[in-house]
């Protein structure tokens, strides 16, 4: 039988930029991906957009989510932004 | 004896408990450590500052420690120099440098965040700290995690400059190196600072760690001769620094330390990665990420974190911001080396570059006193000026090809001879 797998929780800090800011992001990522979010904070203006997110589930599977909203273009950044200084 | 009252978001204003967190539960806004300043006000005085040792801990009833200061004994109190030939250079009567360039014991503003992240760390009962960083960072945790006798974690991303590791790994912290660009870094260092309990002084640390910052602007003011400046030039990387200097002279207004005065504080970034001067520019208090591409190593953050404060504290104190350009940063770190004997690394002469801009703009006027914060020291960044340095002449060793050389240089200049006038 195989090991359940680990459930996680992750705070993420997503900054979208001007040409996605009209785009379903969130909709289509919570259909695309087997995650519980939900969104702690958020701003919306024609130049950016910005959520802060608590994403739960496999941790395969936020890597996923994770991936993908970078490869849309979405900056994803932990919720105390940079850590490196 | 503690001052402080908890930590308060600075976004939704829910009140917690003195604590090692770093965002708000609910909102996710950073916290912010608030004080009893009616208490403070009737127990601080100048009197009772001057008699205290000349470090960082003379302000410490509105540094967030509950009991007698545990590291950074040394750290702090650095000089406020009258920078009279930077100043002619520059057009202003009146400037000052804050020189953290020399703060013990690693050279740079870090010292002070530093020192309070890791006396708040021990009284929290950690027995281990630790950092994700390229530079000054991780020198100054590495640095005073080994005076405390603490456990020391530093992490670091692969391929760092074999000089910025030394730096760190002479006191003797285990040091990681992560392979992966910094977003990946980044996310790491957040799950590890999350699943391990130690102090992650720029992380779960974060709202004692930036209080540290406000011992910059109460020594300015305390060598001032407890006045605030009317003009204050600082670098931005993560934004810690900036807003902090607002707080700070507003707090010494609360606590009678000073009775009034107001500063203009202004940032100053790289051309290669100035977010939050875009920002200023436009007119928007929203931060936009920019990729980094500039010398200036330490000051290179494509998305601050505290951006939207220090967008906001320069709105609220009536200043401004501007980039340079690498040529013009490399300027300004010979400019202060040459007139003023002090060798910063480029954060340092960003801010001086920024300083003739803002001097050349009329948005700093010439005849009202101005500070330029110095943060960082040059020989830990031997490698940005290698490039633009007069080379040494090499003579064999007799007289005669000294004095060929000498007449062929003509010294001393002209510059050289009215030199010592002050």
């Amino acid at each position: 039988m195989a090991a359940k797998k680990e459930k996680v929780r992750e705070r993420v800090y997503l900054t979208f930029p001007g040409k996605l800011v009209k785009e379903p992001i969130l909709c289509l990522m919570a259909k695309k991906f087997d995650i519980l979010f939900n969104i702690r904070g958020s701003t919306v203006t024609k130049e950016i957009g910005l959520a802060a997110l608590e994403v739960d589930s496999e941790r395969e599977e936020i890597d996923r989510a994770i991936r993908w909203l970078k490869e849309t273009g979405v900056l994803v950044e932990p919720i105390g932004k940079n850590v490196i200084e | 004896m503690t001052f402080v009252k908890g930590l308060k978001c600075r976004e939704c204003n829910q009140d917690y408990p003195k604590q090692p967190i770093h965002v708000c539960e609910t909102c996710f806004g950073p916290l912010e450590v608030v004080y009893d300043y009616d208490r403070i006000k009737s127990s601080i005085s100048r009197e009772k500052i001057a008699s205290r040792p000349n470090n960082l801990w003379r302000y410490r009833e509105l540094l967030p420690i509950d009991g007698e200061p545990k590291v950074g004994l040394y750290s702090g109190y650095t000089p406020l120099i009258r920078a009279y030939r930077l100043g002619e250079a520059l057009g202003v009567k009146q400037l000052y440098i804050k020189d953290d360039s020399v703060n013990h014991p690693t050279f740079s503003y870090k010292d002070r965040v530093v020192s309070v992240a890791i006396s708040c760390a021990i009284e929290f009962g950690f027995d281990t700290v630790s950092c994700a960083s390229t530079g000054n960072l991780a020198n100054a945790v590495a640095a005073h995690a080994a005076k405390a006798g603490l456990n020391c974690y530093v992490f670091i991303p692969d391929g760092l400059e074999q000089a910025k590791i030394i730096g760190s790994t002479i006191y003797g912290p285990r040091t990681i190196s992560i392979k992966g660009n910094y977003d990946d870094v980044n996310r790491l260092c957040s799950e590890i600072g999350d699943k391990y309990d130690w102090a992650f002084v720029n992380v779960n640390l974060r709202p004692y760690y930036s209080e540290g910052a406000k011992t910059h602007a109460f020594e300015i003011v305390e060598q001032l001769g407890w006045k605030i400046p009317r003009h204050i030039v600082v670098a931005t990387a993560g934004g810690t620094i900036l807003p902090k200097l607002a707080k700070a002279f507003n707090e010494l207004k609360r606590v009678g330390l000073v009775e009034d005065g107001e500063c203009k504080i202004y940032s100053a970034q790289a051309s290669g990665c100035d977010p939050v001067i875009q920002a200023l520019k436009k007119g928007t208090d929203l931060i936009s990420p920019v990729k980094p591409n500039t010398i200036a190593s330490s000051i290179a953050i494509g998305n601050p974190a505290d951006g939207y404060y220090v967008v906001k504290t320069i709105q609220e104190t009536g200043g401004w911001g501007e980039s340079a350009t690498d040529e013009e940063i490399l300027d300004g770190i010979k400019l202060l080396a040459s007139t003023e004997g002090i060798f910063t690394e480029p954060a340092g002469g960003t801010e001086v570059a920024v300083t003739k801009k803002l001097v050349q703009q009329g948005r700093i006027p010439r005849d009202e006193p101005t500070v330029i914060c110095i943060t960082g020291n040059g020989y830990k960044t031997i490698e940005a000026v290698a490039g633009i340095v007069e080379k040494p002449f090499c003579i064999n060793a007799d007289l005669k090809n000294f004095d060929d050389l000498y007449n062929q240089l003509n010294q001393p200049s002209r510059e050289k001879a009215v030199a010592g006038k002050r």
